[in-house]
């Protein structure tokens, strides 16, 4: 089973590479207010249980894959 | 027992490469270093202070430190340091203890997005610690920093948390990276782990520089040593 997880800088927290991003896609002329910029994790699981596999991942997000202090993440089955 | 070196631990990861000049630094002061390679599940039990070193552990992959605080040695330095060992963290041993959670917040990439490195002058905030008990509050270091993640941040409550407590050991006097509130260095609530993104153990010496990092460095040496003292 394929699952994908994607992690984001969490609403409030400063992202220097989003801003980066932004000012970098202006000085393109690309008027854009916002950009954040996240990671994404795909991740091939030996499983059929799905709730089984979505338990599993979250417990790799909170052990490892985001640092909850200033990242969230979203489970996604298949490829995001 | 005139002046016994105590055993310093400096840890080495892979990706470490401030570990040789910790060594030399601990050794110049009087401590007797020792090298640890990470794979080691146990410190050498006669060990009496932990150095974490500067440097990129895992190429800084997935999150600076996030790697490195799986080590097999880093539950033997959270034993140390629940034990009351003093552990200092340079660099990105900070940012490996964040990651463990042994110290509050976490590092991110400097506001500016560019690599910093310069001599910085440093505020002691707070001298209830190993590492600053020989400073007053107030007094100024000159050491140098050398980092792309030394943004230290902190939600507001875990702010207000450590703030409160007398956490907050050092502050660059200018804003470095965008650090909350400029912290250049947090401790533990029990003082004995202290993380920092300056590197004092490149300013102990006169022939390279400012030498900021005597007071810090000797101030790990001399806790060890009243720890081996307290030991035998």
């Amino acid at each position: 089973m394929r699952v994908t997880v994607l992690i984001r800088p969490k609403a409030g927290v400063l992202d220097p590479q989003g801003e980066a991003v932004r000012a970098s896609l202006g000085s393109l002329g690309f008027a854009v207010a916002s950009a954040r910029v996240g990671r994404l994790v795909e991740l091939e699981i030996d499983a059929d249980d799905e709730a089984w596999a979505t338990n599993e991942v979250e417990r790799m997000c909170d052990e490892l894959l985001a640092n909850p202090l200033i990242e969230s993440f979203e489970i996604v089955r298949g490829s995001a | 027992m005139s002046d016994p070196r105590p055993r310093v631990a400096v840890v080495t990861f892979p990706g470490s490469n401030d570990d040789g000049d910790a060594y030399l630094a601990l050794e110049l002061l009087g401590a007797e270093p020792v090298s640890v390679w990470h794979t080691t599940g146990a410190l050498p039990h006669d060990v009496a202070g932990v150095v974490l070193p500067g440097g990129f552990s895992y190429g800084d992959y997935l999150r600076c430190g996030a790697l490195a605080r799986l080590a097999p040695v880093m539950e033997a330095v959270r034993a140390f340091a629940a034990d009351g060992g003093p552990v200092l963290g340079i660099c990105n041993g900070f940012q490996i203890l964040c990651e463990a959670r042994l110290l509050p917040g976490v590092l991110r990439a400097n506001r500016q997005l560019e690599f910093v490195c310069a001599d910085v002058t440093v505020i002691i905030e707070s001298t209830d610690t190993p590492f600053t008990s020989s400073c007053a509050v107030g007094d100024r270091l000159v050491i140098p920093v050398k980092h792309g993640e030394g943004n230290w941040v902190a939600d507001g409550e875990t702010y207000a948390e450590v703030a409160t407590r007398g956490q907050i050991v050092l502050r660059y006097l200018d804003d470095v990276n965008g650090s909350r509130d400029r912290v250049a260095g947090i401790a533990n609530e029990e003082g004995n782990v202290l993380g920092l993104m300056p590197h004092p153990e490149h300013a102990v010496d006169p022939l390279l520089g400012p030498v900021g990092g005597l007071p810090i460095l000797e101030g790990l040496v001399a806790h060890a040593r009243k720890r081996v003292a307290a030991l035998v």
